[in-house]
C-alpha cells in the first residue's frame, strides 16, 4: 500500500520518458493524472490509520543492504499520515498549478516534480534510518533543476545556494546517524538503523548532544530555523509557482518531521537540555521573520518570509515540549502547508497575468478579480489566525502549550501573530483594495475553472480544521503521546500546570 | 620450471599468464594486419583493424577474468611465497580487469579523432593491467615493485600517446620525471626496510618487525614509502603531476590512469603498511608532542590536505580533465580515511569507494571523451553546454556520474561514503568524518557546475556527441554500476568485508 503512493509519482516520470517531447499537453495530462492518483491512492490511509492501534501501521518491511543491516521498512503513525495526505495533495495541486505557467521543457518539469514527489514521501514513510536519509538527499536534485530552470531572477544562484545549504547540513546529520548506529551496534551488538529499535535505546548524555547538534544542522537549515534560514527567501522567490508551494508546503515540513520524528525521541535528555536554545532561535525566527515580511516590496518575498515566521511557531510548539504544544505544532506544520502553498499559488496567479512581482505595481484587484479576491482573503485570514480558520487552531493550541511552561515564551509568539496580522492585512489592502491606479491591472482575467479547483481543496481544508479538528487532532494523540512519553516521561499536564500565574501582558490573543 | 616452482603455480598464475599472451598476441595482431597506415582524413569511423585489435583486446580481458575462477575462494600463496592468491588480491584484479575493458571500449573513436594509430596501445593498456595485477597479488617487496615499473613505464608511453600533441609529450615527460623520482623514494624506502628487516616477504616483516626495532630507520623507510606512495595516488602534497598529466593524456588513459594505477597503489599501499607493518599502525614511529605516532598519522594528514586541497582546487577549474584530475585527488583523500581507520572496517571501506569509484569516475571520462570531435577539444566544461537538449541520454548519465563522485544517493558514490565515514566513526576519527562530509558538501559545488552546463545554460553551442556504440557501451556498464551498487549495495559490501578479511591473514 505505502510502496504503491511511494512508487506511483515515479513510475509516472517513468512513464513520460515515453511521452514525445512535442507534446506538452499529452504530458500535462499525464502528469496531472499521475499526481491526482497518488492522491486517490492516499485518501484512504485517512480511514485505514487506527488512531488508538499500533504505533506503527501499514508496515512493510524487506531486506534491503543485510551486510550493515538495513532495511527496506517503511510504515505511518497519525503524523507521518497526515503529512503523506499532505503531499500528495500540495503535489496534485502544483502539478496542476503548472498547467499555464511551464512553457518549455514541459517534460523534464513534470518529470522533476514526480521524481521529487516521491523523494518526499519516502522520507516521511521511512522508518529505516539510512533508507530516510537516501529519500532525504533524492529530493535535493529535482528541487535544484525546478529553480535552476524553471525560476525567475537569480535562479542559478538560489538554486545552488538551497543546494549547499541543505546539503552541508544533511552531511552532517549523516554522521549523526552514524553515530547512533556504532552506539548501537556497539552495545547490543545487532547492526541496524531501525528507527524504531533507535526510539527505544539509550544514548549516553554526551552522545546525545552532539547527535543532536548533528541532527540541529540537517533540520534546522530545511525548517528553517533563524540564523539558517537565508536561503528559504531567495529560494522562494526564484522559484517557478509549484516550486514554492511544494517547497513551503511540504519540504519545510521535512525539519520539523526530523525534529519531531528523531531528535526528541531519540535524543531526549539532549532535547530537554537544548530548550532554551531551540526556543530563543525560534523566537527570533518568529520576530525577525515578521519584521523583515513587513519591509518587503516583493510580493513573493513578503510570503516567503512570513513562513520563516510561521516555522518558528512551529518550531515554538514543539520545543515547549508538552503535549498540547506538540499537536499544536504539528497541527500548525499542515497548516502553513495549506496557508503559504495557497499564498504562494496566489503570487503565482498574478504573477502569470502581470509578470512582476512588486507590490507597489498592483492595487484595486479585488474589483476586477473579484473570486480571487475572496480566496485570497480566506487565505490571509488562515495565515493569520482568525477564527473558524485552520490557523487560529494551531496557533491556539501552541499558545497554550507554551504558555503552561512560560508565559513570556507565549507572549512572544503572540507578538508575531500580531505582527502576522500586520503585514497580511497591509499586504491585502495594498493589493486588493483602492481604486486601480494602474492601468494594466484593469483587464486582468479572475480565475479560470482551473485555477479554481487548485484553490478548492485547500480552502475546504481551512474551514475543515478551522471548525472541526477533532478527527486531526485524534490521529494525532498517539504520536504525540509516545513522542512525550520518551522527552518528557513525567508529564502529567495536571500535575506540572502550576497555579494560573497572573495574566502576562499580551499572553494571550 | 623454474626451481620452488609447481604446476599448482601456473595454475594460479593463469589470469596474469592470459593477460601477457593476449598482450603479445595484439602486438603481434597488430603487426600483422594490413591497413596500418594513419586513418584517412574526415572519417572519424574505426576501421575493421581498429575492430580486431579491440575484439582482441576485449576477449583477452574476459578471457582473464574467466581464468580468475581458478583463484575464486582460494587462500594461499604460490611462486614460493611471492604471490598470494587470497580475496583481496581477487577484488582487485576483478576492478582492474573491468576498468581496463572500459577503457578500451571508450578508446577507437578517440583514437581516430586524434589521428593517432592504435598500434601497441592496446598492448600497454594490456601490460599496464598486468603491473596492477602483480601489484595486488604481490606480498613481497620487490614483486610489488616490479608490478608497479610494469604499470608505470606502460602508463608513462601511453599518456604521451598522441605524438602530435603538445599537450600529450608534456603530460608524459611530467609523469615520466615525477614517476621516476616517486619510484625512487619508494625503492629507497623498500630498501631500508629490507635492511633493518632481513627480508624482502610482507609477511616475514610482520613477524620480524617488532616494536622495540623501532628507531629512527624506521621511521625514515616509513616516511619515504609514505611519499613514493603518496605520488602514486596522487595525494597532496605529492599531487603536483597529476593535473597536467591528465589534461594532456589521451582521455581514456586518463580515465583507466585515475582508477586503475590509484586503484593498484592503494592495494600496494595496504599489503605494505597493513600486511606488512601492522605493529606499526598506531604506534612504535617514536612520539610526536608526547603521542605516540604510527604510520597512519601521516596518512591522516596526507588525507586531511588532499580532501581539502584537491576540492578547492577543483573548485576554480574549467577544463574538465583538471577538474576530475583535482577530484581525483580528493578522492585519494577519502580513500586514505578507510586507510586511517584500519582494518577491519576501514580496508572494507577503502575497497568498496574504489570499486564504486571505478564505475563513476570511468563513467565521467567516457562522457567526456564523448566530446572530443575532429575540431573540439571537448575537454571545456563549456563544451557540455545544452547537451540536455542535444544528448539526454548522455546527459543523464553525466548527472548520475557527478552526483556519484559527489556522494548524493541513490548512488554508488553515496554507499562508498556512507561506509568510509562510518568506518571512521567506528574507530573514533569523528573530526576526519567531519571533515570528510564538509568536503564533499563543497565538491558537489563544482559536480553541480558540469551539471549547471548541461542542463541549465542553453543556446550558443550544441555539444556535437561522437557516439561509437562501444563508447555507449562503456558508459551503460559505468552507470549501471553506479546505479546498481547505490540502490542495493548489499553484494558489493558483503566482496568487500570477504576480500579485506584475507588482507594480513597468513595462509601458507
Amino acid at each position: 500500500m505505502l510502496s504503491l503512493i511511494l512508487f506511483t509519482p515515479l513510475a509516472g516520470a517513468l512513464l513520460l520518458l515515453f511521452v514525445g517531447r512535442d507534446r506538452p499537453n499529452a504530458i500535462r495530462w499525464v502528469a496531472t493524472l499521475v499526481a491526482g492518483l497518488d492522491f486517490l491512492l492516499a485518501v484512504p490511509l485517512w480511514f485505514q490509520y487506527e488512531p488508538g492501534g499500533a504505533a506503527w501501521q501499514l508496515v512493510e518491511r524487506g531486506p534491503w543492504i543485510p551486510a550493515i543491516g538495513a532495511e527496506y521498512h517503511l510504515g505511518v503513525d497519525g503524523f507521518s499520515a497526515l503529512l503523506i495526505l499532505l503531499t500528495t495533495l500540495m503535489g496534485a495541486i502544483a502539478v496542476l498549478s503548472s498547467w499555464a505557467a511551464i512553457t518549455e521543457r514541459v517534460r523534464e518539469y513534470y518529470v522533476f516534480m514526480l521524481v521529487l514527489q516521491t523523494g518526499m514521501l519516502g522520507a516521511f514513510m521511512a522508518l529505516d534510518f539510512l533508507l530516510f536519509f537516501l529519500f532525504w538527499e533524492v529530493m535535493l536534485v529535482p528541487m535544484y533543476f525546478l529553480i535552476g530552470i524553471w525560476g525567475g531572477g537569480r535562479r542559478l544562484y538560489s538554486a545552488i545556494k538551497f543546494f549547499i545549504y541543505t546539503l552541508a547540513g544533511s552531511v552532517v546529520m549523516l554522521l549523526g546517524i552514524l553515530a547512533l548506529y556504532f552506539h548501537h551496534q556497539s552495545v547490543t551488538g545487532v547492526s541496524t538503523f531501525d528507527v524504531t529499535v533507535y526510539h527505544a535505546m539509550a544514548v549516553p548524555a554526551d552522545l546525545q548532544r552532539w547527535v543532536f547538534l548533528a541532527f540541529f544542522l540537517g533540520f534546522a537549515v530545511k525548517v528553517p530555523l533563524f540564523p539558517f534560514h537565508t536561503w528559504l527567501p531567495d529560494a522562494h522567490t526564484d522559484a517557478p509557482t509549484a516550486g514554492s508551494v511544494i517547497l513551503a508546503a511540504v519540504l519545510l515540513k521535512m525539519g520539523t518531521y526530523g525534529f519531531i520524528r528523531f531528535s526528541l525521541p531519540i535524543l531526549p535528555d539532549a532535547s530537554r537540555a537544548f530548550v532554551p536554545l531551540m526556543v530563543a532561535l525560534s523566537i527570533v525566527g518568529i520576530v525577525y521573520g515578521a519584521l523583515v515580511a513587513l519591509a518587503q516590496t516583493d510580493w513573493k518575498r513578503l510570503v516567503a518570509y512570513s513562513s520563516v515566521s510561521h516555522m518558528g511557531m512551529v518550531m515554538l510548539g514543539m520545543f515547549a515540549l508538552t503535549p498540547v504544544g506538540l499537536t499544536g505544532s504539528i497541527i500548525q506544520q499542515i497548516n502553513h502547508g495549506i496557508s503559504t502553498g495557497a499564498l504562494f499559488l496566489i503570487v503565482g496567479i498574478v504573477y502569470e497575468r502581470r509578470h512582476t512581482r512588486d507590490i507597489a505595481e498592483y492595487g484595486g484587484l479585488s474589483k476586477v478579480m473579484p473570486v480571487f479576491a475572496a480566496i485570497f482573503l480566506i487565505m490571509t485570514m488562515s495565515s493569520i489566525g482568525l477564527p473558524a480558520l485552520n490557523g487560529f487552531i494551531g496557533e491556539l493550541l501552541i499558545l497554550q502549550g507554551v504558555f503552561v511552561v512560560n508565559p513570556w515564551w507565549a507572549a512572544a509568539g503572540a507578538a508575531g501573530i500580531v505582527l502576522g496580522a500586520a503585514y497580511m492585512l497591509w499586504l491585502y489592502q495594498r493589493t486588493m483594495f483602492g481604486k486601480i491606479e494602474n492601468p494594466a491591472n484593469s483587464g486582468l482575467r479572475d480565475l479560470s475553472a482551473r485555477e479554481v479547483l487548485t484553490f478548492a481543496p485547500l480552502v475546504a481544508l481551512a474551514f475543515w480544521i478551522g471548525l472541526y479538528p477533532a478527527p486531526f487532532i485524534d490521529r494525532l494523540e498517539s504520536s504525540v503521546e509516545r513522542v512525550m512519553a520518551r522527552v518528557q516521561p513525567d508529564y502529567s499536564p495536571v500535575a506540572r500546570t502550576p497555579v494560573p500565574p497572573p495574566v502576562q501582558p499580551g499572553g494571550g490573543r | 620450471m623454474p626451481p620452488g616452482f609447481s604446476s599448482a603455480d601456473f595454475y594460479y598464475l593463469l589470469p596474469e599468464l592470459v593477460v601477457t599472451a593476449g598482450a603479445l598476441l595484439v602486438m603481434a595482431a597488430d603487426l600483422l594486419m594490413p591497413g596500418r597506415s594513419a586513418p584517412a582524413p574526415g572519417r572519424d569511423e574505426p576501421g575493421p583493424a581498429d575492430r580486431v585489435l579491440l575484439a582482441v583486446t576485449l576477449a583477452v580481458l574476459a578471457g582473464a577474468g574467466l581464468s580468475l575462477l581458478t583463484a575464486a575462494g582460494g587462500h594461499t600463496t604460490i611462486a614460493r611465497g611471492l604471490f598470494a592468491i587470497d580475496g583481496f588480491a581477487l577484488f582487485f584484479k576483478v576492478l582492474f580487469l573491468g576498468s581496463a575493458a572500459v577503457t578500451v571500449l571508450m578508446s577507437p573513436r578517440y583514437l581516430r579523432v586524434e589521428g593517432v594509430r592504435p598500434g601497441e596501445y592496446y598492448f600497454l593498456v594490456l601490460t599496464a593491467t598486468l603491473g596492477m595485477m602483480v601489484m595486488a597479488g604481490a606480498i613481497d617487496l620487490i614483486t610489488i615493485f616490479i608490478g608497479l615499473e610494469t604499470m608505470a613505464i606502460s602508463f608513462y608511453v601511453l599518456a604521451g600517446f598522441i605524438r602530435p600533441s603538445r599537450r600529450s609529450n608534456e603530460a608524459a615527460v611530467k609523469y615520466f620525471v615525477l614517476g621516476a623520482f616517486s619510484l625512487g623514494l619508494l625503492l629507497y624506502g623498500m630498501s631500508l626496510l629490507y635492511g633493518l628487516a632481513g627480508t624482502t616477504h610482507l609477511r616475514t616483516i610482520a613477524t620480524t618487525l617488532a616494536a622495540e626495532d623501532a628507531g629512527p630507520m624506521l621511521l625514515l623507510a616509513v616516511i619515504l614509502l609514505v611519499a613514493g606512495l603518496g605520488f602514486k595516488i596522487a595525494a597532496v602534497p605529492f599531487h603536483m603531476w597529476a593535473p597536467d598529466v591528465y589534461e594532456g593524456a589521451p582521455t581514456p588513459i586518463t580515465g583507466f590512469l585515475s582508477v586503475g594505477s590509484k586503484a593498484a597503489s592503494f592495494a600496494m599501499l595496504l599489503r605494505i603498511f597493513v600486511e606488512g607493518l601492522p605493529a606499526f599502525q598506531a604506534e612504535g614511529l617514536g612520539e610526536f608532542f608526547g603521542e605516540p605516532i604510527g604510520w597512519r598519522a601521516f596518512f591522516y594528514i596526507l588525507s586531511i590536505l588532499s580532501m581539502t586541497a584537491g576540492n578547492i582546487a577543483a573548485l576554480t577549474q574549467n577544463n574538465i580533465k583538471r577538474m576530475l584530475a583535482y577530484s581525483s585527488i580528493a578522492h585519494a583523500g577519502y580513500v586514505l580515511i578507510g586507510v586511517v581507520a584500519g582494518p577491519p572496517l576501514g580496508v572494507d571501506a577503502a575497497l568498496v569507494y574504489l570499486m564504486a569509484y571505478a564505475f563513476m569516475q570511468l563513467g565521467a571520462f567516457a562522457i567526456v571523451t564523448m566530446l572530443r570531435a575532429r575540431d573540439v577539444i571537448g575537454d571545456d566544461i563549456r563544451d557540455l553546454t545544452g547537451l540536455a537538449a542535444s544528448r539526454p541520454g548522455a546527459a543523464v548519465a553525466m548527472l548520475v556520474f557527478m552526483l556519484s563522485l559527489g556522494g548524493l544517493p541513490p548512488t554508488a558514490g553515496f554507499m562508498a561514503k556512507l561506509w568510509i565515514f562510518g568506518a571512521a566513526i567506528e574507530a573514533g576519527y569523528v573530526g576526519l568524518a567531519v571533515i570528510g562530509v564538509l568536503n564533499s558538501a563543497i565538491s558537489l559545488y563544482y559536480y553541480v557546475r558540469v551539471v549547471v552546463v548541461m542542463w541549465v545554460r542553453t543556446g550558443e553551442r550544441t555539444p556535437a556527441l561522437t557516439v561509437s556504440p562501444a563508447l555507449a557501451a562503456a558508459v551503460v556498464v559505468a552507470l549501471a554500476g553506479t546505479l546498481l551498487f547505490g540502490l542495493y549495495p548489499g553484494p558489493l559490501f558483503d566482496l568487500a568485508a570477504a576480500s579485506s578479511a584475507a588482507l594480513g591473514r597468513a595462509g601458507l
